[in-house]
């Protein structure tokens, strides 16, 4: 009993996680339609820098946080300004193709810098954070990760709903061309969000850092883990993200607990290819018809 | 003999005969010929062995390299599993040829045919919805097969891999880097010749239509999700039918080369040569595997002659930036490809000295 229920706390937070990581994914995908592939190492980049920032400069660790997000979403920018504008109006398949290979760009350039090896930040977070109940122990990472989960949700919640920036990237997401007829400025839009996913994503990294330990492979593999995650809550939907997160993250730690270790970083596919068969469009996605 | 004539200086086409034509010059037709002719007479005899590895390794990517771009580049659908359908291809010959003792010339059009078979499992998901779902489920199809072959030992033998039998070719032994030089390039000129024909019927133009407007190619009345599946169940036999001559040009495989990485290689090429071009495709492979060896060859350099001593250098970093800088500057400077370079470099000797 105490095994399940800490499985199920597990799977919880680290579904957060997942649903923290997609969430810019989603940003990204929900402004200009484009799947990136660079997901993975925008994670890494967050947690490397963060990484750098304390134990090689060693700034107090709020400090080094707020320098890390500021710079996620200049590298964010910079993305955008450098790779992404040069391709508005090209076909959809060369700016996907393009994440492709600046996917590979980063990794190469954090395995140059970093190197392959495992990292593990200096313990920072303080323990009276953690949440004791009976038998079962909540470390304070996991209440970390699901307060700044909850945080973000409503924040892009009331982003997209409200703010005129978040209207603007909806209506480009919907329509390029008529957006820019309506006078939305489409690259400031570009710009934005993958400044801001780039920023999601950086934070995601970090706390993904603290749980697991840092290393360019296995952050990066993350950022493909994104895809089941999107797929089942549904490719354009914030809270989807949270919802297909939670689910592939309890999905994965209770087939690592009861059925085997190997088929847990498999199984998100297996159902993923099940919810394209059956709801291709997600649980909570746009169901988009299109007749001839 | 008809007499040789040159390109025209404009596109003068007055029928569909020569829309259709492969050669537009006979100046072209007598180059291909020609050079096909040196190709198998001479390169075989003047190559040393390492040079001849790499040139068999060049035509066998350049096989599943063309199947690729039957998919992205006629089709415009990325597929992401390129890597894992070629090792279906290679497991699928290796196990024809231990398990049932079935000859070289079968097991080979065999194993392309099981990894079509499989290919078109996953991409039936795809059928449900249109744009890039499909990318997705090949990802999906990647993981799923890379841990089938791991885990499915009974069949593949788990990680210590299958050692497969000579290949034999009607009683004639096939052995060494020469012989297999002839397999390869005779199999890559019928895999081509086959590409190029195909995209000449209704079933190449159907996916071109599908490519440029899938709603407008519905509304001729092509049927988007059959053609769909058909471009992949294709692109996969091509996979499968390279990895299944590389299976037996290896003689022992294991589990490990088939993974993402060699699925973004795949994609690599057809984005260097050029998607929606067949020579492309040669010439992306080409590229991919040439900058591979030279790579290594770089990094052996490094580490032999002490130049960065101290320094932790491996080749996985260096090939990973090399590659995603290929990729990216590609597609920002030359989206078009080696086959658009090539096409550039022929028409400024064609016109000069007045091009303008």
């Amino acid at each position: 009993m105490d095994f399940l229920i800490q499985l199920l706390v597990n799977g919880i937070s680290i579904g957060f996680l997942y649903g923290l990581a997609a969430m810019g994914f989603v940003m990204i995908f929900k402004s200009s339609s484009v799947l990136n592939f660079a997901h993975g190492e925008l994670l890494a980049a967050g947690a490397f820098i963060f990484l750098t920032l304390v134990t090689w400069a060693k700034l107090p660790i709020f400090l080094a946080f707020v320098i890390t997000l500021a710079g996620t979403f200049v590298l964010g920018f910079v993305i955008e300004r450098l790779f992404l504008r040069p391709l508005i109006g090209e076909p959809l398949i060369y700016v996907i193709m393009l994440t492709v290979g600046l996917a590979s760009i980063f990794k190469g350039l954090m395995l140059l810098i970093w190197g392959g090896n495992l990292y593990i930040y200096p313990d920072f977070l303080p323990a009276h954070l953690s949440i004791q109940m009976g038998s079962i122990n909540i470390p304070p990472v996991y209440v970390i990760s699901i307060v700044i989960g909850l945080l973000f949700l409503t924040l892009f919640g009331f982003f997209f709903k409200f703010s005129s920036q978040g209207i603007y990237m909806r209506s480009v997401a919907d329509n390029q061309t008529a957006s820019l007829s309506l006078g939305v400025n489409v690259r400031r839009v570009f710009a934005l969000s993958w400044a801001i996913a780039a920023l999601v994503a950086g934070m995601s990294g970090i706390i993904l850092g603290i749980i697991n330990g840092i290393n360019v492979h296995d952050l990066s593999s993350v950022g493909l883990k994104v895809f089941p995650v999107v797929i089942l809550g549904g490719l354009d939907s914030i809270g989807g993200a949270i919802v297909g997160g939670l689910i592939i993250g309890l999905l994965e730690t209770f087939t690592g607990g009861y059925l085997s270790p190997s088929l847990r970083d498999v199984v998100p596919y297996i159902v993923l290819v099940f919810i394209l068969l059956v709801r291709p469009y997600g649980l909570f996605g746009l169901v988009e018809i299109e007749r001839v | 003999m008809r007499k040789l004539h040159f390109h025209p200086c404009g596109n003068f086409r007055e029928g569909y005969e020569q829309e259709l034509t492969i050669y537009e010059t006979d100046f072209g037709r007598t180059a291909v010929f020609l050079s096909l002719v040196l190709l198998f007479a001479l390169v075989p005899v003047i190559s040393g062995p390492y040079v001849l590895y790499v040139i068999n390794i060049i035509g066998i990517a350049s096989i599943a390299a063309i199947g690729l771009n039957i998919l992205v580049g006629y089709t415009g659908q990325i597929s992401l599993g390129h890597g894992a359908f070629f090792g279906v291809g290679a497991y699928a010959g290796a196990i024809f040829a231990t398990a049932l003792h079935v000859p070289f010339w079968v097991a080979v059009p065999c194993a392309g045919l099981v990894t079509a078979l499989i290919g078109m499992i996953f991409g039936i998901p795809s059928v449900r919805l249109k744009g890039l779902y499909l990318t997705i489920a090949t990802l999906a199809g990647q993981f799923i097969i890379e841990y089938v072959l791991v885990h499915w030992e009974t069949l593949t033998k788990g990680t210590m891999g299958i050692v497969l039998p000579k290949a034999t070719l009607f009683g004639i032994s096939l052995e060494g880097d020469r012989a297999f030089f002839y397999i390869i390039f005779l199999s890559l000129i019928l895999m081509t010749y086959i590409a190029v024909n195909i995209m000449r019927t209704r079933y190449g133009r159907a996916f071109v239509a599908i490519r440029d407007n899938d709603q407008a190619a519905e509304g001729m009345g092509i049927p988007i999700f059959r053609y769909k599946l058909l471009a992949f169940a294709i692109s996969s036999f091509y996979a499968g039918f390279a990895g299944a001559i590389w299976a037996y040009y290896m003689i022992s495989i294991t589990t490990e080369p088939f993974n993402l990485g060699l699925s973004v290689e795949y994609l690599a090429m057809v984005i260097i040569g050029g998607m929606g071009n067949i020579a492309g495709s040669i010439f992306g492979a080409t590229f991919i595997t040439v900058l591979n060896e030279i790579l290594r060859w770089l990094t052996d350099v490094f580490m032999n002659t002490g130049i960065l001593q101290g320094v932790e250098l491996s080749i996985a970093p260096i090939r990973e930036l090399a590659f995603g800088f290929t990729i990216v500057l590609f597609i920002l400077f030359e989206p078009r490809g080696l086959a658009e370079v090539w096409r550039i470099i022929r028409s400024s000797f064609r016109l000069w000295p007045f091009s303008y």
